[in-house]
Protein backbone atom coordinates (compact mmCIF):
# COMPACT_ATOMS: atom_id res chain seq x y z
CA UNK A 1 0.00 0.00 0.00
CA UNK A 2 1.26 3.26 -0.62
CA UNK A 3 1.70 5.70 2.04
CA UNK A 4 -0.62 7.91 0.37
CA UNK A 5 -3.51 6.44 0.31
CA UNK A 6 -3.07 5.12 3.66
CA UNK A 7 -2.86 7.89 5.81
CA UNK A 8 -0.47 9.99 4.54
CA UNK A 9 -2.58 11.91 1.32
CA UNK A 10 -0.87 15.22 0.59
CA UNK A 11 1.70 15.29 3.07
CA UNK A 12 4.10 17.37 1.81
CA UNK A 13 6.77 15.06 3.33
CA UNK A 14 6.35 12.76 0.33
CA UNK A 15 6.62 14.95 -2.60
CA UNK A 16 9.70 16.53 -1.39
CA UNK A 17 11.02 13.05 -0.74
CA UNK A 18 9.94 12.27 -4.59
CA UNK A 19 11.10 15.41 -5.44
CA UNK A 20 14.74 14.14 -3.78
CA UNK A 21 15.26 10.84 -5.62
CA UNK A 22 17.37 11.36 -8.90
CA UNK A 23 16.24 9.19 -11.81
CA UNK A 24 19.51 7.51 -13.95
CA UNK A 25 18.25 6.38 -17.22
CA UNK A 26 19.62 3.47 -18.48
CA UNK A 27 21.73 2.27 -15.73
CA UNK A 28 22.41 -0.40 -15.19
CA UNK A 29 21.65 -1.25 -18.33
CA UNK A 30 19.59 0.13 -21.56
CA UNK A 31 15.87 0.59 -20.81
CA UNK A 32 16.02 0.75 -16.62
CA UNK A 33 15.60 4.22 -15.22
CA UNK A 34 17.22 3.76 -11.68
CA UNK A 35 16.03 5.34 -9.21
CA UNK A 36 19.15 6.83 -7.02
CA UNK A 37 18.27 7.44 -3.82
CA UNK A 38 22.04 8.66 -2.79
CA UNK A 39 20.35 12.27 -3.72
CA UNK A 40 17.84 11.86 -1.00
CA UNK A 41 20.98 10.80 1.13
CA UNK A 42 22.10 14.63 0.79
CA UNK A 43 18.68 16.26 1.58
CA UNK A 44 19.16 16.29 5.35
CA UNK A 45 15.44 17.02 5.76
CA UNK A 46 13.44 14.76 3.03
CA UNK A 47 16.31 12.11 4.78
CA UNK A 48 15.18 12.57 8.39
CA UNK A 49 11.16 13.19 7.18
CA UNK A 50 11.80 9.14 5.24
CA UNK A 51 13.25 7.68 8.61
CA UNK A 52 10.65 9.76 10.81
CA UNK A 53 7.74 8.42 8.51
CA UNK A 54 8.23 4.79 9.04
CA UNK A 55 9.30 5.55 12.73
CA UNK A 56 5.87 6.56 13.36
CA UNK A 57 4.30 3.86 11.34
CA UNK A 58 6.14 1.01 13.46
CA UNK A 59 7.05 2.39 16.90
CA UNK A 60 3.30 1.01 18.29
CA UNK A 61 3.56 -2.49 16.14
CA UNK A 62 5.90 -4.05 19.27
CA UNK A 63 8.30 -4.20 16.33
CA UNK A 64 11.50 -5.69 17.41
CA UNK A 65 13.51 -6.39 14.68
CA UNK A 66 14.64 -4.17 11.81
CA UNK A 67 15.93 -6.31 8.70
CA UNK A 68 17.34 -4.49 6.21
CA UNK A 69 18.67 -6.00 2.87
CA UNK A 70 22.25 -5.39 1.43
CA UNK A 71 23.54 -2.38 0.88
CA UNK A 72 20.75 -0.19 0.31
CA UNK A 73 18.47 -1.18 3.06
CA UNK A 74 21.37 -0.84 5.65
CA UNK A 75 21.19 3.39 4.89
CA UNK A 76 17.34 3.05 5.80
CA UNK A 77 17.64 0.37 8.71
CA UNK A 78 19.29 1.05 11.30
CA UNK A 79 17.87 4.94 11.59
CA UNK A 80 14.57 3.56 12.00
CA UNK A 81 15.73 0.11 14.06
CA UNK A 82 17.23 3.20 16.39
CA UNK A 83 14.25 4.93 17.27
CA UNK A 84 11.71 2.34 17.68
CA UNK A 85 13.85 0.02 19.54
CA UNK A 86 14.60 -2.79 18.13
CA UNK A 87 17.75 -4.82 16.48
CA UNK A 88 19.36 -3.98 13.31
CA UNK A 89 19.69 -7.50 11.27
CA UNK A 90 21.55 -7.11 8.16
CA UNK A 91 20.90 -9.66 5.37
CA UNK A 92 23.40 -10.10 3.33
CA UNK A 93 25.00 -11.41 -0.22
CA UNK A 94 27.17 -14.22 0.40
CA UNK A 95 30.01 -15.13 2.26
CA UNK A 96 29.90 -11.29 3.37
CA UNK A 97 28.66 -12.81 7.29
CA UNK A 98 31.65 -14.25 8.94
CA UNK A 99 29.48 -16.47 11.86
CA UNK A 100 27.02 -19.51 11.12
CA UNK A 101 24.51 -18.46 8.60
CA UNK A 102 21.20 -19.23 6.85
CA UNK A 103 20.92 -18.93 3.33
CA UNK A 104 17.85 -18.03 1.04
CA UNK A 105 18.44 -18.29 -2.82
CA UNK A 106 15.71 -16.18 -5.00
CA UNK A 107 15.53 -15.76 -8.93
CA UNK A 108 17.10 -13.08 -11.01
CA UNK A 109 16.05 -11.86 -14.22
CA UNK A 110 19.19 -14.28 -15.57
CA UNK A 111 19.70 -16.74 -12.75
CA UNK A 112 19.65 -16.57 -8.84
CA UNK A 113 21.01 -15.25 -6.24
CA UNK A 114 21.63 -15.64 -2.26
CA UNK A 115 20.36 -13.48 0.43
CA UNK A 116 22.35 -14.47 3.93
CA UNK A 117 21.11 -14.53 7.73
CA UNK A 118 23.32 -14.81 11.01
CA UNK A 119 21.66 -17.72 13.29
CA UNK A 120 20.21 -16.90 16.29
CA UNK A 121 20.00 -12.70 15.24
CA UNK A 122 16.24 -13.39 15.25
CA UNK A 123 14.32 -15.45 17.46
CA UNK A 124 10.98 -17.28 17.49
CA UNK A 125 7.86 -15.49 18.07
CA UNK A 126 9.78 -11.74 17.40
CA UNK A 127 7.50 -9.25 15.32
CA UNK A 128 9.72 -7.98 12.44
CA UNK A 129 10.14 -5.50 9.33
CA UNK A 130 12.16 -5.79 6.54
CA UNK A 131 13.34 -2.76 4.91
CA UNK A 132 14.60 -1.78 1.36
CA UNK A 133 14.90 1.35 -0.45
CA UNK A 134 13.27 -0.01 -3.42
CA UNK A 135 10.64 -3.10 -4.37
CA UNK A 136 10.79 -4.53 -7.99
CA UNK A 137 9.62 -7.86 -8.55
CA UNK A 138 9.60 -8.78 -5.08
CA UNK A 139 11.91 -11.52 -5.41
CA UNK A 140 14.84 -10.45 -3.11
CA UNK A 141 12.21 -9.01 -0.58
CA UNK A 142 10.08 -12.45 -0.89
CA UNK A 143 13.81 -14.42 0.26
CA UNK A 144 13.88 -11.73 3.03
CA UNK A 145 10.73 -13.03 4.28
CA UNK A 146 11.55 -16.54 4.05
CA UNK A 147 14.32 -15.76 6.12
CA UNK A 148 12.95 -14.88 9.26
CA UNK A 149 10.08 -16.72 8.64
CA UNK A 150 12.02 -19.89 8.98
CA UNK A 151 13.43 -19.22 12.08
CA UNK A 152 10.52 -18.34 13.27
CA UNK A 153 9.92 -14.63 13.40
CA UNK A 154 6.08 -12.88 12.37
CA UNK A 155 6.72 -10.60 9.57
CA UNK A 156 4.68 -7.77 10.12
CA UNK A 157 5.23 -5.85 7.03
CA UNK A 158 7.82 -4.97 4.24
CA UNK A 159 9.11 -0.91 4.12
CA UNK A 160 10.38 0.44 1.03
CA UNK A 161 10.93 4.06 -0.11
CA UNK A 162 10.12 3.48 -3.51
CA UNK A 163 7.71 1.05 -5.29
CA UNK A 164 7.69 0.07 -8.62
CA UNK A 165 4.77 -0.23 -10.65
CA UNK A 166 4.88 -4.09 -10.88
CA UNK A 167 4.51 -4.36 -6.86
CA UNK A 168 1.39 -1.73 -6.80
CA UNK A 169 -1.17 -4.15 -7.91
CA UNK A 170 0.16 -7.26 -5.53
CA UNK A 171 0.00 -4.94 -2.45
CA UNK A 172 1.07 -7.98 -0.59
CA UNK A 173 4.44 -10.37 -0.88
CA UNK A 174 4.12 -14.00 0.04
CA UNK A 175 1.08 -12.69 1.92
CA UNK A 176 3.01 -10.19 4.04
CA UNK A 177 1.68 -6.33 3.41
CA UNK A 178 3.84 -3.67 1.53
CA UNK A 179 4.54 -0.29 2.78
CA UNK A 180 5.99 2.03 0.04
CA UNK A 181 6.61 5.95 0.31
CA UNK A 182 6.75 7.05 -3.04
CA UNK A 183 6.49 5.34 -7.01
CA UNK A 184 9.24 5.91 -9.27
CA UNK A 185 9.58 8.75 -11.30
CA UNK A 186 9.98 8.50 -15.28
CA UNK A 187 12.23 11.17 -16.06
CA UNK A 188 14.59 13.70 -14.06
CA UNK A 189 14.98 16.58 -16.40
CA UNK A 190 18.13 17.46 -14.32
CA UNK A 191 20.50 14.62 -14.60
CA UNK B 1 42.63 8.99 19.83
CA UNK B 2 39.92 6.84 21.61
CA UNK B 3 37.14 6.52 23.85
CA UNK B 4 38.88 3.27 25.26
CA UNK B 5 41.48 5.75 26.59
CA UNK B 6 38.67 7.80 28.00
CA UNK B 7 36.62 4.97 29.59
CA UNK B 8 33.68 6.37 28.74
CA UNK B 9 31.42 4.14 31.10
CA UNK B 10 29.33 3.01 27.69
CA UNK B 11 32.46 1.47 26.32
CA UNK B 12 32.92 -1.60 28.00
CA UNK B 13 29.15 -2.64 26.82
CA UNK B 14 30.10 -1.83 23.46
CA UNK B 15 33.18 -4.01 23.31
CA UNK B 16 31.44 -6.64 25.18
CA UNK B 17 28.47 -6.96 22.16
CA UNK B 18 31.33 -7.09 19.39
CA UNK B 19 31.71 -11.25 17.83
CA UNK B 20 35.14 -12.17 17.62
CA UNK B 21 34.88 -14.53 14.95
CA UNK B 22 38.30 -16.88 14.26
CA UNK B 23 39.43 -17.97 10.98
CA UNK B 24 36.72 -15.67 9.22
CA UNK B 25 37.38 -14.73 5.81
CA UNK B 26 40.63 -17.16 5.99
CA UNK B 27 42.81 -19.03 8.65
CA UNK B 28 44.46 -16.50 11.33
CA UNK B 29 42.38 -13.90 10.53
CA UNK B 30 40.51 -12.82 14.02
CA UNK B 31 36.93 -11.00 12.45
CA UNK B 32 35.88 -8.43 14.32
CA UNK B 33 32.21 -9.01 14.04
CA UNK B 34 29.79 -5.57 14.86
CA UNK B 35 26.77 -7.87 14.20
CA UNK B 36 26.02 -8.59 17.81
CA UNK B 37 26.55 -5.31 18.46
CA UNK B 38 23.58 -3.96 16.33
CA UNK B 39 21.43 -6.61 17.95
CA UNK B 40 21.47 -4.56 21.02
CA UNK B 41 19.70 -1.68 21.01
CA UNK B 42 21.05 0.24 23.81
CA UNK B 43 24.68 -0.82 23.03
CA UNK B 44 24.09 0.35 19.52
CA UNK B 45 22.35 3.52 20.72
CA UNK B 46 25.12 4.38 22.99
CA UNK B 47 27.92 3.69 19.98
CA UNK B 48 26.11 6.34 17.66
CA UNK B 49 25.48 8.35 20.73
CA UNK B 50 29.35 9.08 21.29
CA UNK B 51 30.21 9.59 17.83
CA UNK B 52 27.38 12.60 17.69
CA UNK B 53 28.48 13.78 20.94
CA UNK B 54 31.47 14.29 19.47
CA UNK B 55 30.57 15.51 16.43
CA UNK B 56 27.40 17.80 16.68
CA UNK B 57 27.71 21.53 16.80
CA UNK B 58 31.07 21.11 14.74
CA UNK B 59 30.24 22.53 11.30
CA UNK B 60 30.25 19.19 9.95
CA UNK B 61 27.95 18.98 6.91
CA UNK B 62 29.48 15.70 5.23
CA UNK B 63 29.50 12.16 7.03
CA UNK B 64 30.94 9.55 4.11
CA UNK B 65 30.18 6.03 4.95
CA UNK B 66 32.75 3.42 3.51
CA UNK B 67 30.08 0.01 2.22
CA UNK B 68 28.84 -1.49 3.61
CA UNK B 69 29.31 -1.87 7.19
CA UNK B 70 30.04 2.72 7.26
CA UNK B 71 26.32 2.59 5.95
CA UNK B 72 24.99 0.39 9.45
CA UNK B 73 26.67 3.77 11.29
CA UNK B 74 26.63 6.59 9.10
CA UNK B 75 23.10 7.69 8.18
CA UNK B 76 22.52 7.76 11.90
CA UNK B 77 25.49 9.78 12.90
CA UNK B 78 24.71 11.94 10.08
CA UNK B 79 20.86 12.49 10.55
CA UNK B 80 21.16 13.42 13.91
CA UNK B 81 24.10 16.02 13.74
CA UNK B 82 22.28 17.81 10.55
CA UNK B 83 24.76 16.43 7.83
CA UNK B 84 24.28 14.82 4.47
CA UNK B 85 25.56 10.90 4.16
CA UNK B 86 27.41 10.03 1.11
CA UNK B 87 28.08 6.48 0.34
CA UNK B 88 31.36 5.51 -0.51
CA UNK B 89 31.19 2.36 -2.83
CA UNK B 90 32.55 -0.06 -5.24
CA UNK B 91 32.66 0.05 -8.56
CA UNK B 92 29.78 0.01 -10.56
CA UNK B 93 27.42 0.40 -7.80
CA UNK B 94 26.62 4.31 -7.90
CA UNK B 95 24.53 5.07 -10.93
CA UNK B 96 25.78 8.44 -11.72
CA UNK B 97 29.17 10.09 -12.70
CA UNK B 98 31.55 9.32 -10.15
CA UNK B 99 35.26 9.82 -9.44
CA UNK B 100 37.38 6.80 -8.45
CA UNK B 101 39.90 6.20 -5.90
CA UNK B 102 42.30 3.26 -5.76
CA UNK B 103 44.32 1.74 -3.06
CA UNK B 104 46.02 -1.37 -2.47
CA UNK B 105 44.60 -4.73 -1.09
CA UNK B 106 47.51 -7.54 0.84
CA UNK B 107 46.70 -8.90 -2.54
CA UNK B 108 46.25 -6.55 -5.29
CA UNK B 109 44.08 -3.33 -5.36
CA UNK B 110 40.51 -2.30 -5.41
CA UNK B 111 38.42 0.80 -5.89
CA UNK B 112 36.19 3.22 -4.03
CA UNK B 113 33.53 5.85 -5.83
CA UNK B 114 31.91 8.55 -4.60
CA UNK B 115 29.11 10.39 -6.63
CA UNK B 116 30.24 13.98 -8.52
CA UNK B 117 28.82 16.41 -6.99
CA UNK B 118 27.61 14.85 -3.48
CA UNK B 119 30.45 16.72 -1.87
CA UNK B 120 31.13 20.66 -2.38
CA UNK B 121 34.29 22.26 -2.02
CA UNK B 122 35.04 23.94 1.46
CA UNK B 123 32.44 21.08 3.30
CA UNK B 124 33.74 19.94 6.65
CA UNK B 125 33.60 15.73 6.74
CA UNK B 126 33.74 12.76 8.74
CA UNK B 127 34.52 9.47 7.40
CA UNK B 128 33.01 6.44 9.08
CA UNK B 129 33.97 2.63 8.95
CA UNK B 130 33.24 -0.31 11.38
CA UNK B 131 36.90 -0.83 11.55
CA UNK B 132 40.55 0.57 10.50
CA UNK B 133 42.80 -2.13 10.09
CA UNK B 134 45.81 -0.96 7.53
CA UNK B 135 44.03 1.94 7.11
CA UNK B 136 43.59 1.43 3.18
CA UNK B 137 39.82 1.82 2.82
CA UNK B 138 39.79 4.86 5.09
CA UNK B 139 42.97 6.22 3.13
CA UNK B 140 41.34 6.19 -0.02
CA UNK B 141 38.32 7.49 1.21
CA UNK B 142 40.02 10.60 2.51
CA UNK B 143 41.19 11.07 -0.64
CA UNK B 144 38.12 11.45 -2.31
CA UNK B 145 36.93 13.89 -0.29
CA UNK B 146 39.82 15.97 -0.57
CA UNK B 147 39.79 15.69 -4.46
CA UNK B 148 36.64 17.31 -4.33
CA UNK B 149 37.74 20.71 -2.10
CA UNK B 150 36.40 19.16 1.48
CA UNK B 151 38.33 19.19 4.01
CA UNK B 152 38.14 15.81 6.20
CA UNK B 153 37.83 16.92 9.96
CA UNK B 154 38.65 13.62 11.30
CA UNK B 155 37.83 9.73 10.60
CA UNK B 156 35.59 7.74 12.67
CA UNK B 157 35.65 3.75 13.27
CA UNK B 158 34.30 1.99 16.43
CA UNK B 159 36.98 -0.39 16.19
CA UNK B 160 40.89 -0.33 15.83
CA UNK B 161 43.20 -2.76 15.43
CA UNK B 162 46.16 -0.82 16.48
CA UNK B 163 48.97 -3.45 15.86
CA UNK B 164 47.95 -2.59 11.88
CA UNK B 165 49.25 0.44 12.44
CA UNK B 166 46.10 2.03 9.84
CA UNK B 167 46.58 5.42 11.80
CA UNK B 168 50.14 5.92 10.24
CA UNK B 169 48.66 5.87 6.90
CA UNK B 170 46.12 8.54 7.62
CA UNK B 171 48.48 11.60 7.22
CA UNK B 172 47.75 13.17 10.13
CA UNK B 173 44.48 13.05 9.66
CA UNK B 174 43.02 12.47 13.48
CA UNK B 175 41.27 9.10 14.31
CA UNK B 176 38.40 8.72 16.91
CA UNK B 177 37.66 4.95 17.73
CA UNK B 178 35.64 4.00 20.46
CA UNK B 179 37.48 0.29 21.29
CA UNK B 180 40.32 -0.93 20.52
CA UNK B 181 41.43 -5.02 19.66
CA UNK B 182 44.94 -6.76 19.72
Amino acid sequence: MFAAENGLKGDPRLQAISDAIRVVPHFPKQGIMFQDITTLLLDHKAFKDTVDIFVDRYRDMDISVVAGVEARGFMFGPSIALAIGAKFVPLRKPKKLPGEVIAEAYELEYGSDCLEMHVGAVKQGERAIVIDDLVATGGTLSAAIRLLERVGAHVVECACVIGLREAKGQCRLNGKPLYILVEPREVDGCY
Amino acid sequence: MSAYRDKDPRIDGIQSKIRVVPNFPKPGIRFQDITTLLLDPKAFKDTVDLFVERYKGKNISVVAGIEARGFIFGPPIALEIGAKFVPLRKPKKLPGKVISEEYVLEYGRDCLEMHVGAVEPGERALVVDDLIATGGTLCAAMKLLERVGAEVVECACVIELPDLKGRECLNGKPLYVLVESH
